[in-house]
């Protein structure tokens, strides 16, 4: 567990003092995905750099799994800093080296023989789908490509903390969706906790367990993803959120249900919501492939592109028709996906 | 007076191809020599200028002054002026004040300081998210060092060493007008002084053809490292 007791940093400049974290605590749990978002200058960077010692906290106390991280030797921070691995959003990989040199780096750093550093590598190269571009130069790639790269460099020394600063702000949204992607498969296949900043709420979306908001240097808000989704408490989560969700205005769509519902009595009436990648991924017809019973007809559907041009959203209007047992494993089905499911009952 | 008109200058003739070989020799061997020596020490010392640069230590701080100033004075004391001034080191170091040999410490202590200019320009370009990045994987001072700073600037380093060279090759022609030997020195005593301009024009064709295969190489190998 990472925890961060009321933790400050005031930067001295020649200009003044600038607080960029202010009376910080958190928890972060042991392999969990927790997301921090707010927008620049909010002080997320600051913050988790202060976990592998880029940053010292000015005041409060930071310890992982118990033991404090802020007053560590030199040589006791390196070897803690193994076991943190950072993916950054510029990626910073070594120009000079191939894409296996530079998973090979952090091995390098810790004096593991040749042939396992290249076996390592290369395992890893292929984990994150680059098994064939070993030999390329960082500026032979395209962006996701950098990106992955720099996530198999983190990864190389078993960390078991992986810290993403704003991985995918330098990518566009479908590279990004790839990222994220390579992120959840990563979470669910190896055992680390991972902590994601970001400034789109997307991203938290797709793979955080739970969430902080972080303004001016403070955590505005905190809690489970789904907690924050629903029932955001500041006026800043609740623009993150509706950013994400919104399809459109209420008034819009609250006739066209109510329409919907009186056509349609029978079964389910459900509004599906598609971000990103989904909108162009088969997640209906692969949930009817798993419940053939199921009857679905699709009553209405729109996609829309989010104003900030950062991806799409789809909305779906079907009627389900069916078993109980169907149904709720239909809508299981669609969670795991993370497609956000409204169900609306007949009154 | 040397005006005998501008066909002496391909009375080929009248060159001692001998000698004129074993200058080019002492020429090729005082640039080599000086270059590699040039190298190291400017490395070094651009090095301890890059490390030393905006550090809140006052002791450090204090060394980064006194560094930049060795490095100013040394880079501004005009190259003939250095070699007579060093006359006496150079006496200490090399045991004597004629021959290539003797060239050494003045073409060094000039150049030395130049390039070590270029080696903290070219540290400082090196991408500061990659220096912090290797930090963030555990790196030490020297694994930052060798692993990145040096490897990540290698094309900067590579041009600034060329650029280095050729000066050194006008370098070590200027010390041979004082005894270091190598081809401006033959250029002076056999050329100049005994009036025998096509001396001094073949001397002068193989300097310049010495400085572009330097040039060459230099931009040959600069292609060669840059991946980016
Ligand atoms: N080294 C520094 N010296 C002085 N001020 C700094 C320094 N680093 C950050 N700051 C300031 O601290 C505040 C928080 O910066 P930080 O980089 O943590 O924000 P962020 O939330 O990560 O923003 P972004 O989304 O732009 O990356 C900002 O006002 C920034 O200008
Ligand atoms: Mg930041």
């Amino acid at each position: 567990m990472i925890e961060f007791k009321n933790v400050s940093k005031i930067y001295q400049t020649k200009s003044g003092t600038v607080p960029a974290v202010q009376n910080v605590s958190l928890k972060i749990n042991t392999d969990e995905v927790f997301g921090i978002i707010g927008f620049s200058g909010a002080g997320k960077s600051t913050l988790v750099r202060m976990m592998n010692g880029l940053e010292t906290p000015t005041s409060g106390e930071l310890s992982i799994n118990g033991k404090r991280n802020d007053n560590l030797s030199k040589k006791q921070l390196r070897e803690q800093r193994r076991k943190i691995g950072m993916i950054f959003q510029h990626f910073n990989l070594l120009w000079s080296r191939t894409v296996l040199e530079n998973i090979m780096f952090p091995l390098e750093l810790t004096g593991m023989s040749k042939s396992e550093r290249v076996k390592k590598a290369t395992h890893l190269a292929e984990l994150v789908g680059l098994g064939e571009r070993i030999n390329a130069y960082p500026s032979q790639l395209s962006g996701g490509q950098k990106q992955r790269v720099g996530i198999a460099r983190a990864l190389a020394n078993d960390p078991a903390i992986l810290i993403s600063d704003e991985a995918t702000s330098a990518l566009d949204p479908q590279t990004t969706d790839e990222v994220l992607d390579l992120l959840a498969r990563i979470k669910s296949k190896l055992k680390l906790t991972i902590v994601i900043i970001t400034h789109e709420m997307h991203v938290i979306r797709r793979l955080a367990d739970r969430v902080a908001v972080m303004e001016n240097g403070h955590v505005i808000e905190e809690g489970t993803v789904a907690k924050v989704f629903t029932r955001p408490e500041q006026e800043l989560t609740r623009k993150f959120v509706n950013t994400e969700t919104d399809t459109g205005p209420d008034e819009d769509v609250k006739p066209v249900i109510s329409e919907l519902l009186q056509k349609y009595p029978e079964g389910q009436l459900l509004q599906l919501k598609f971000h990103g990648d989904q909108v162009k991924m088969p997640i209906v017809s692969e949930m009817l492939h798993q419940f053939p019973d199921l009857q679905l007809s699709i009553l209405q559907g729109s996609v829309r592109q989010l104003q900030d041009g950062s991806g799409s959203i789809g909305s779906l209007f079907v009627q389900l028709v069916g078993n109980e047992k169907d149904i709720k494993g239909a809508l299981e089905f669609l969670r795991t996906m993370r497609v956000e499911t409204e169900v609306y009952k007949h009154e | 007076m040397n005006n005998q008109g501008l066909s002496t200058y391909f009375k080929f003739s009248s060159v001692n191809w001998n000698n004129m070989w074993g200058a080019t020799w002492e020429t090729l061997w005082m640039t080599v020599v000086s270059v590699v020596l040039v190298a190291i020490f400017g490395i070094l010392l651009g090095l301890l200028l890059y490390e030393t640069t905006g550090s809140n230590n006052i002791v450090i701080r204090g060394l980064n002054t006194l560094v930049a100033l060795f490095v100013n004075v040394f880079r501004s004391i005009p190259f003939i002026i250095l070699i007579v001034l060093l006359l006496p080191v150079t006496q200490t170091l090399v045991g004597t004040q004629i021959g290539p040999k003797a060239a050494l410490p003045s073409l060094i202590f000039s150049a030395a300081p130049f390039y070590a200019r270029l080696v903290e320009l070219a540290f400082h370009e090196v991408d500061g998210g990659v220096v912090e990045a290797a930090e963030s994987m555990g790196a030490n001072k020297w694994q930052l060092i060798y692993k990145v700073l040096i490897p990540e600037s290698m094309p900067a380093l590579t041009s600034g060493i060329t650029v280095t060279a050729i000066s050194l090759i006008g370098y070590t022609a200027m010390a041979g007008a004082i005894g270091a030997g190598g081809l401006g020195q033959l250029a002076y005593t056999d050329g100049f002084q005994a009036y025998n301009n096509a001396i001094t024009f073949t001397a002068t064709i193989i300097i310049v053809v010495i400085v572009f295969i330097f040039q060459f190489l230099g931009d040959f190998a600069v292609r060669h490292l840059d991946k980016r």
